[in-house]
């Protein structure tokens, strides 16, 4: 497993159909979090002044007690309760998590409980801010020898979700829950009949669409979707050299790659519908 | 509309309207709640999403077309999540964890209670026959800071005044009550998370707890104050050392079930004992919420003995009846 990888993870629903839901990658989620310390922060900080302005202009002696109280709740609750107040709502991420388009999910599929989003987050205080702790503790002789040794017991924790398939944190484990990628993806015209009025005179031999298979279709796709005039021309100048095209050479590229997308997604379509599905190019 | 000759445009011409219409459905429930939409609007979610799940079927084994398959992947994820992910409403859920879940979570976790209570009890009696025999083993058990000033070098008054402070004002503690309850929160979490690691740092928290405890009330009993100071650390110390001493039990759970998970997968037993012990944890940071009041409030306004001793007797006995009462199993 790689770093980088996508890892899929099997989510099959009671009508039987497999989701194949993504493993958040371990990049989304540490963006996240900062995005979620970084408002945590800001919050404290806005509240915090706040508070100081209001002790500051009105000066009654119970009001700077009253600020006290508020504060020290504030600040507690913003630490324990930021996490769990956004998880337990229906979308099941918070401010970060969403910018990231990643979500929380139960691991066996069924409902995030409100107990399992608690638990989750309560295993934060010693993954994130044990860690810290030792890191901002210093001392010499024996002292620093056991805050060497609690720091690298404390860093197991960190970097558990490393040596786990599906990315799991030690809160997720007791939860029972995992992070997935949950993003909302948009449905684009389909490309077979983008211009169709002008592709159609293009006409292609069945051993021109037998040139590749799936995989390529793929790349094709990507390439016309990101429509960058540069890899447009270097694509349709290698498949007019591979599929020794002898049609119009005046052609423009993305009608070219357009009527050979259509022709060749046709082609490897109709195979499949006869349970063949063409792997890539080397698959016969 | 352009005539299409390939099967998966056809297919995605026929359905793609039904698709948009979740869609925007799902946007609905996502942002303003399900409570907010119509009835029709409800009752066609389950029908969009079962017919969206058919066609990503379909879609898998008839189109290549990778945007389409990916579309409704994310498309039947997000709707599963809407339609199988409801919860119940958060007053009921509250209710309910006051009514059966919090009390039967504790109940469960007896042994683990019962452990946890005995390794401070332990603890304390060990600290306390130490600090009798030599005072210097005080400053091994309590920490300077927490002390302050109370310890085996300070005069007898001094410890008087501290169990009597005056309660002319009552400024400040407001601002203590709270400072106690969060602190008291941060460290019984810390508790329950350190639990992980095979029990161990769990117990060694317990360990010192109940030193300290033992260790204050040796000094104290040695200046004849001990049934003062009894008071004054029970009166909230019946709610907060339960509590704390459930917060350990919750940590010994997951502990054990990550050591020894039995017949199931360390992974599943960890998942259940987590669950379970996440139950008794929201209801630790409730009950060190009461003791914040007391210890912030009650001790400070009450400076009789007796008075003090009466709470703390009523307060253990409520929550030993709360918990421990048989009662019904809920359905």
């Amino acid at each position: 497993m790689t770093t980088t990888g996508v890892v899929n993870r099997e989510l099959v629903t009671p009508e039987g159909v497999d989701l194949r839901l993504k493993v958040a990658s371990y990049a989304d989620r540490f963006v996240a979090l900062l995005l979620d310390f970084l408002i945590l922060g800001g919050g404290l900080a806005v509240f915090s002044l706040a508070a100081l302005l209001v002790a500051g202009v009105t000066d009654i002696s119970w009001m700077s007690e009253v600020l006290g109280v508020v504060w020290l709740l504030g600040a507690f609750l913003g630490r324990n309760f930021y996490f769990v107040a956004f998880e337990i709502q229906s979308r099941a991420a918070t401010p970060g998590k969403r910018a990231m388009g990643l979500r929380v999910i139960a691991a066996d599929g069924g409902r995030l409980t409100a107990d399992a989003v608690f638990v989750r987050n309560a295993m934060r205080d010693v993954e994130v801010f044990l860690p810290l702790t030792f890191l901002a503790a210093s001392g010499q002789g024996v002292d620093a020898a056991l805050i060497t040794l609690g720091a690298i017991w404390s860093g197991v924790f960190v970097v558990f979700p490393l040596f786990n398939r599906d990315r799991r944190r030690l809160g997720d484990l007791a939860a029972g829950s995992m992070v997935v990628k949950a993003s909302r993806r948009v449905l684009r015209p389909d490309l077979a009949d983008a211009e169709r009025t002008v592709s159609r005179s293009l006409v292609f031999t069945p051993a021109q669409l037998d040139a590749y298979g799936v995989k390529e279709l793929h790349v094709l796709e990507d390439v016309l979707r990101a429509n960058n005039r540069k890899s447009l021309a270097e694509v349709a100048t290698r498949i007019r050299v591979k599929i020794n095209w002898q049609g119009a050479d005046d052609l423009p590229d993305l009608t070219f790659l357009n009527a050979y997308y259509t022709g060749l997604r046709g082609r490897l379509e109709s195979r499949m519908l006869f349970g063949h599905r063409r792997k890539d190019k080397f698959d016969t | 509309m352009a005539e299409l000759h390939l099967k998966s445009g056809r297919f995605r011409a026929e359905r793609e309207a039904d698709w948009r219409r979740l869609e925007v459905l799902l946007g609905k429930v996502e942002t303003l709640g399900a409570v907010k939409l119509r009835r029709e609007e409800l009752l066609e979610i389950p029908l969009l999403y079962r017919q969206a799940l058919s066609s990503l079927s379909v879609a898998r084994s008839i189109s290549l077309d990778q945007n389409l398959t990916d579309y409704l992947e994310g498309l039947c994820t997000r709707a599963y999540f809407v339609v199988y992910g409801t919860r119940t409403r958060l007053g009921a859920r509250i209710v309910r964890f006051f009514r059966h879940d919090w009390p039967a979570a504790v109940q469960a976790l007896w042994r683990e209670t019962l452990a946890s209570f005995l390794i401070s009890a332990l603890a304390a009696v060990a600290a306390y026959v130490l600090v009798r025999r030599d005072g210097d083993w005080f400053f091994s058990f309590v920490d300077a800071g927490l002390a302050g000033g109370r310890d085996p070098m300070a005069t007898t008054a001094f410890l008087r005044e501290t169990l009597y402070s005056p309660a002319t004002t009552s400024e400040g503690l407001s601002t203590m009550a709270t400072f106690l309850f969060t602190h008291n929160s941060q460290v019984a979490l810390f508790a329950f998370a350190l639990g992980f690691a095979f029990c161990l740092p769990t117990a060694a928290l317990m360990v010192m707890n109940g030193a300290m405890l033992g260790a204050f009330l040796a000094l104290f009993f040695s200046r004849d104050l001990g049934f003062e100071l009894t008071g004054w650390l029970m009166i909230h110390g019946t709610t907060e050392l339960f509590a704390i001493v459930l917060a350990g039990a919750a940590g010994f759970s997951i502990g054990w079930a990550v050591a020894f998970p039995g017949d199931r997968t360390r992974v599943d037993a960890a998942g259940e004992a987590g669950r379970r012990a996440g139950v008794v944890m929201a209801g630790v940071v409730v009950m060190l919420l009461v003791a914040g009041l007391l210890e912030g409030f009650a001790r400070q306004l009450i400076q009789l003995d007796l008075v003090r001793y009466a709470i703390a007797g009523l307060m253990l006995a409520g929550w030993l009846a709360y918990f421990y009462w048989p009662r019904r199993v809920a359905t």
